[in-house]
């Protein structure tokens, strides 16, 4: 058995493998029976993700990077186990988590929760903050005790206020909302956070407080982080390794620092140079041509080519493979062939 | 020389909810030159939507603009009657706003609207209006503007539909454009578009610009001047550069420290406690102070402007400019 702990300690947290994911409406028996004659048309269907592999390791907080619909939070839902893939599988400690029964899918599932971005509609708005917390918590019997009590330690560590736990979500602003979040993320005492756009919504100075909060939890609670987001300079300031997605497919994966100096990717690149920051002085504002093409009828071969500066013949018919081009920096693009 | 817009302590009220007026706007004052970009940064509920809409005169009752003077190259704009507005409204001034549906009409074709803004100015033939609506599309940088002409709104995506209200805004050479915020929604690379378009035409046109936004990055590398929206009021402006290097006002510091960037990593983002309050809960004197770490009593009463017309900060324990 000791063989099985080491493996199971050593194994990531997470690690998904060519997961795909696609939505499509499922025809019903009378619309199989006109695609299959020929008289229809199958319905559209979105390739949200196209056989993404993904290593998260623990104690990391890796940051998730693109453009809107580019199946970032996708991503984010099949890593928190909200969605399941088409394809693939995802492992949680070592193991398929399609695969786990009873309490062990249990465990796994209560071990990775999520943060979402609009904090109102994440909060049953009839249900006070206390109840909202707590709910979670007792339904799994992690409670020992007075309820109340559990529900205080949780909003302290997350800085709410307990003494407002009886009001109801539509009482606070933006900021608190997103603690509310947090705590009862937290109340069931996770290993694993999903945090998808979770301070996107706020102000700047409430998302320094948020984005400080984060970071002391994770030290607190040893805490795992998947942090999706579109805004650069949030990733990477919380992010030890970034992921960076287009058209449902990660691109580069690399050390936060490495892939800030060393983008390889040109989408990438491309998407770095324009981190607004702040740098007084009038300056060009340098833009990539074109929008993400639509999901539901990707360019073949590489996805960015039909906006990419280098692109030849072979990106446009053959998918490029995701390499190591550096100790730990993983980029797919046919120019590191050459 | 004088000025295009010169604002005088312009105060915006609304009615509170026991009758009292609350001022979403206090005693602002603006100067802007033709051709200057002028970058007003806050955080929800600063006032910076507002001011913008007070000078276009679109604040909606039961709100109103209370007092003050809105000099537009000499003419006293909150006197003026409604005529008098239309006429200036989308051919001298005009305002893009963040969310471009708001500016177009969800049943009308991209053309109709173009062409209805033209001739709501200028006397032209419905044939000569389609052609300048075409070349406005291609000039912002959309793709086949002739077919897309005939475009609904819906059926573009958000950073076209951006385009398309930057079009419009720009049809008449306007001196003067009132962005509220047009990029917020937008991905980075759309965004970078975007604003590089806009500060392309912009430039080409002389047109001066007032940039409202609570993104201080993008404010940096677009505007000549910057002034920072608290409670209300403009608690410092002054040159972009030197307002973002050396902030005086502890609120612009704290702002500026709390943006993560490439040097915060690892670290912990200097905070700004507590939360914006609400109008009815201002504080008295400097609506600052309940968050302000270089707070004294002396804070308790409103900090006048110290400094010139166009470079000044209200505080009483200001940092010292480097």
């Amino acid at each position: 058995m000791t063989v099985t702990a080491t493996s199971y300690d050593s194994a990531p947290l997470l690690e998904l493998r060519k997961v795909s994911r696609r939505f499509g409406a499922s025809p019903d028996l009378a619309a199989r029976v006109s695609i299959a004659l020929g008289v229809a048309k199958p319905p559209p269907v979105v390739y949200a993700l196209d056989e993404v592999d993904l290593i998260i390791k623990r104690g990391e907080v890796l940051g998730l990077v693109g453009e809107s619909g580019c199946g970032k939070s996708t991503l984010g839902r099949i890593a928190a186990g909200i969605l399941n893939p088409s394809d693939g599988a995802v492992y949680w400690k070592g193991l398929d988590r399609a695969g786990l029964e009873g309490k062990a899918a249990r465990d796994a599932d209560l071990a990775a929760q999520m943060i979402f971005q609009n904090s109102m509609a994440a909060l049953n708005p009839r249900m006070n903050i206390e109840a909202l917390v707590g709910e979670a918590a007792s339904i799994h019997g992690l409670i020992k005790g007075d309820r109340g009590a559990y529900v205080d330690d949780y909003l302290n560590k997350s800085g709410f206020d307990p003494t407002m736990k009886r009001r109801l979500p539509h009482q606070f602003s933006g900021g608190q909302r997103a603690r509310v979040n947090i705590a009862r993320a937290l109340a069931v005492q996770p290993e694993f956070l999903v945090c998808d756009e979770s301070v996107a919504a706020l102000d700047v100075s409430i998302q320094a407080q948020i984005l400080n909060l984060f970071m002391d939890l994770r030290e607190q609670l040893d805490l795992t982080y998947l942090f999706v987001s579109h805004d650069l300079g949030v990733v990477e300031h919380i992010s030890d390794r970034v992921a960076i997605m287009y058209l449902g497919r990660v691109v580069e994966e690399a050390p936060v620092a490495e892939v800030f100096a060393r983008p390889n990717h040109p989408y990438t690149q491309s998407l770095l140079a324009e981190v607004p920051r702040i740098k007084p002085g009038k300056r060009r504002f340098e833009t990539v041509k074109g929008e993400l093409p639509s999901p539901l009828a990707p360019p073949p071969g590489c996805h960015f080519h039909p906006r990419c500066p280098h692109a030849y013949a072979r990106c446009k018919t053959e998918i490029p493979v995701k390499k190591e081009i550096a100790p730990g920096h993983f980029s797919a693009c046919h120019l590191n062939d050459q | 020389m004088t000025p295009l817009l010169d604002v005088r302590d312009l105060v915006t009220e609304f009615p509170g909810e026991d009758g009292k007026p609350l001022r979403a706007v206090n005693e602002v004052s603006l100067q802007l030159n033709r051709g200057e970009v002028l970058g007003l940064v806050g955080e929800s509920g600063s006032g910076k939507s507002v001011t913008g809409f007070s000078l276009m005169g679109l604040v909606e009752k039961p709100g109103r603009v209370a007092s003050g003077q809105v000099l537009f190259d000499g003419q006293e704009l909150t006197a003026i009657d409604a005529k008098t507005r239309r006429s200036l409204r989308g051919r001298r001034i005009a305002m893009i706003f963040q969310d471009p549906m708001m500016t177009l009409n969800p049943v009308l074709r991209i053309g109709v609207q173009l062409m209805e803004t033209l001739h709501a100015h200028v006397k032209i033939s419905h044939r000569e209006a389609r052609i300048r609506a075409r070349d406005a599309l291609g000039m912002v940088g959309i793709p086949s503007p002739e077919e897309r002409l005939d475009a609904y709104p819906h059926q573009l995506s958000g950073g076209m539909r951006q385009r398309v209200a930057i079009a419009i805004a720009l049809l008449h050479s306007p001196d003067l454009i009132i962005a509220d915020e047009p990029t917020t929604a937008l991905d980075v690379t759309i965004q970078a578009q975007i604003l590089a378009e806009f500060q392309k035409l912009t430039e080409q046109q002389g047109t001066a610009v007032i940039w409202i936004t609570h993104d201080l990055a993008i404010v940096s590398g677009l505007a000549d001047r910057i002034a920072v929206m608290y409670g209300g009021r403009i608690v410092e402006t002054g040159p972009i550069a030197s307002v973002l290097e050396s902030p005086r006002h502890p609120y612009t510091r704290g702002l500026i420290r709390s943006v993560p960037s490439e040097n915060s990593r690892g670290s912990r983002l200097a905070q700004i406690p507590g939360v914006t309050p609400s109008l009815s809960r201002m504080p008295r004197g400097c609506a600052f102070r309940t968050r302000c770490e270089r707070a004294t009593d002396a804070c308790a009463m409103q900090p006048e402007a110290t400094g010139t017309e166009l470079d000044y900060y209200r505080c009483f324990h200001s940092y010292e400019q480097a």
